[in-house]
C-alpha cells in the first residue's frame, strides 16, 4: 500500500498534472500534494500522486557511501572471506 | 533505473553484511521490528534475513492497512457497494480481502455489485463527474502515504460541486499503532515479544517526516532508524540500528535522507489537517480498539462522508478461529506457526487478510519462503 518509486518526469502538463515514464510505459501523475517540480527531477510516486521530491544530491552520497564500502572490503584482503566479485 | 538498481547492489549488500558482522555484539541479541510490510517484503524477496548475523531477528509489524482493517469495516464496505445505486471505487489491494463468511469485494462484483479498481483516488472523482445518476463512493484505506491523496480528492469534489461523491473513511496513522506495540502485554508484561529498537517507514515518513517518532525513542529507550524500501536501505538501517544498540543510544535516525526530512511533507500534511480528524478510537485487526490511531471526515466536509450518506453501521463478526493474522499483525507468532498456512489458506483462496496484501507477513513467508519452510518442518 505504501509502496512508491521514484521516477523522472518527463514533461508538465496542465492543471497540476505531469507525465512519468516508468519502464517505458508513460502515464500521468498529480503533484497537487507538493511544490512545484521541473522536467528532469525526480518524484516519489504513489497511487498517482507525487509524494515527495527525490533529493538527487542526497541519493548520490548515499550511493557513494555504499561504494565506498564495497571498494573498502574488496581491498582488505581476508584469508576466511574469499574477495568479493 | 539508478535511483532504484543502485540501491540493490550485489557487492555492496556483501560488503555491508560483513561490517556488520562486525559490528554485532556475540554476547547479546538484537530484535528488530520493521513496521512496515514493504519492508517485509524487501527483507524476503532479496534474502536480506539470510545476510545478517544469527543474533539480529526481524519482528514483523502491523504496517499493512489491508491486514489491519477491522473486518466488520470491511463488511461494511460489502454491504455499501451491494447497495443498487451505488458505485464502490477501490485500491485493488482490497478487493480480494476476505470480510466475514468468506466474503469479498471480489465476490460482491461477481454477484453483480459495482466494484471498480482505481490505481488513483482521483479516477473515483472523475467517475462520478462522467456518472451522476450514480453514487460513487471511494473506499479510503492507508496510512499516512496515501491519507492527502484521499484529502485532496474531497477538496477537489467540491471544488467541482460533485453532489454524488463520498469517501468511506479507514485512514490509520502510524504512530498510534507503534506505540499500541510497545504498550501491549506482550511487550510489556509477558515478554513474548521484544523489541529493541524499529525500522521506520519510508514513504509515510516522507508525508509525516522524522520528528513524530522521536517521542517513542524518548519515551519507551528504543531507537528509530527511518530506511528505504530496497534491500541496501533496510541493510543499513540494520547496522545504524545496532550501533545505536551498541552505545545505548535510543535517537531517531534517518537512513532514507533522499525522501525524508525532519518536518516531512508539509503540504500534504496542511491538506490532511483541512478535511480529517482523529477519530477518538478506532478498532484494528489483531490490536483491538486503539485511541487516536485513525482519521474521520470532519464535520465541514459531511456531506463527502459516507459514513454520514449512508448511516453506515459496524457490526462485531466471528472472525475464523484458526487464522493468526491478529497474532502475526502483533509479531507474536510467525505465519509459520498457523495451521491454516499454506495449507487452507494460500493467496488464491485466502482466509486472512495477511495471506491477500501484497505487504502481508503471510503473503511474504508463501511467496519467498515456502519451500524453506516446507524442508524446516
Amino acid at each position: 500500500m505504501c509502496l512508491a518509486v521514484p521516477v523522472r518526469v518527463a514533461a508538465l502538463l496542465e492543471n497540476q498534472w505531469i507525465e512519468i515514464e516508468v519502464g517505458g510505459i508513460h502515464t500521468r501523475v498529480s503533484t497537487a500534494l507538493i511544490d512545484e517540480v521541473a522536467v528532469g527531477d525526480f518524484v516519489i510516486v504513489h497511487a498517482g500522486f507525487a509524494i515527495a521530491r527525490l533529493n538527487i544530491e542526497e541519493a548520490e552520497r548515499t550511493l557513494a557511501l555504499f561504494d565506498e564500502i564495497a571498494a573498502h572490503l574488496r581491498e582488505s584482503s581476508d584469508a576466511l572471506h574469499p574477495r568479493l566479485p | 533505473m539508478r535511483y532504484i538498481h543502485g540501491f540493490r547492489d550485489g557487492a555492496a549488500a556483501a560488503a555491508l553484511a560483513r561490517s556488520l558482522a562486525k559490528r554485532v555484539d556475540p554476547s547479546r541479541e538484537y530484535h528488530l521490528m520493521e513496521f512496515c510490510g514493504g519492508h517485509t517484503h524487501a527483507i524476503f524477496r532479496y534474502g536480506v534475513e539470510d545476510l545478517l548475523p544469527a543474533n539480529i531477528h526481524l519482528v514483523h509489524g502491523p504496517g499493512c492497512p489491508v491486514c489491519v482493517m477491522a473486518v466488520p469495516r470491511l463488511d461494511a464496505a460489502i454491504e455499501l457497494a451491494r447497495q443498487p445505486n451505488v458505485t464502490l471505487v477501490s485500491y485493488g489491494d482490497m478487493l480480494r480481502v476476505p470480510g466475514s463468511r468468506r466474503r469479498s469485494l471480489l465476490k460482491a462484483r461477481a454477484q453483480g455489485a459495482d466494484v471498480r479498481m482505481a490505481y488513483s483516488a482521483l479516477e473515483a472523482v472523475e467517475i462520478a463527474a462522467a456518472e451522476p445518476e450514480r453514487q460513487i463512493v471511494f473506499f479510503a484505506i492507508g496510512f499516512e502515504t496515501t491519507t492527502p491523496a484521499t484529502a485532496h480528492v474531497i477538496l477537489e469534489a467540491r471544488r467541482q460541486g460533485l453532489s454524488n461523491f463520498s469517501v468511506y473513511c479507514n485512514h490509520v496513522v502510524t504512530p498510534a499503532a507503534i506505540q499500541s506495540i510497545l504498550d501491549s502485554p506482550e511487550v510489556r508484561e509477558w515478554g513474548q515479544v521484544r523489541v529493541d529498537g524499529f525500522i521506520g517507514p519510508s514513504h509515510v515518513s516522507a508525508v509525516i517526516g522524522s520528528a513524530p517518532y522521536e517521542f517513542f525513542a524518548e519515551e519507551y529507550q528504543r531507537p528509530v532508524v527511518i530506511a528505504g524500501f530496497e534491500p541496501l536501505d533496510v541493510m543499513q538501517a540494520i547496522e545504524m540500528l545496532v550501533q545505536q544498540l551498541n552505545a545505548g543510544r535510543a535517537c531517531v535516525e534517518n537512513q532514507f535522507t533522499r525522501g525524508v526530512t525532519r518536518e516531512g511533507n508539509r503540504k500534504a500534511q496542511a491538506l490532511v489537517a483541512e478535511v480529517f480528524e482523529l477519530r477518538p478510537s478506532l478498532e484494528w485487526r489483531g490490536l483491538g480498539e486503539l485511541p487516536y490511531s485513525g482519521l474521520r471526515i470532519k464535520s465541514t466536509y459531511a456531506e463527502f462522508d459516507a459514513e454520514r450518506r449512508f448511516s453506515l453501521e459496524v457490526h462485531p463478526v466471528a472472525e475464523n478461529a484458526a487464522c493468526q493474522c491478529p497474532a502475526i499483525i502483533r509479531g507474536v507468532k510467525k505465519p509459520t506457526d498457523c495451521a491454516l498456512f499454506g495449507t487452507v489458506c494460500t493467496p488464491r483462496d485466502p482466509i486472512g487478510s495477511c495471506m491477500v496484501s501484497a505487504e502481508g507477513a503471510c503473503a511474504a513467508y508463501y511467496k519467498y519462503r515456502r519451500g524453506i519452510t516446507a524442508q524446516a518442518l
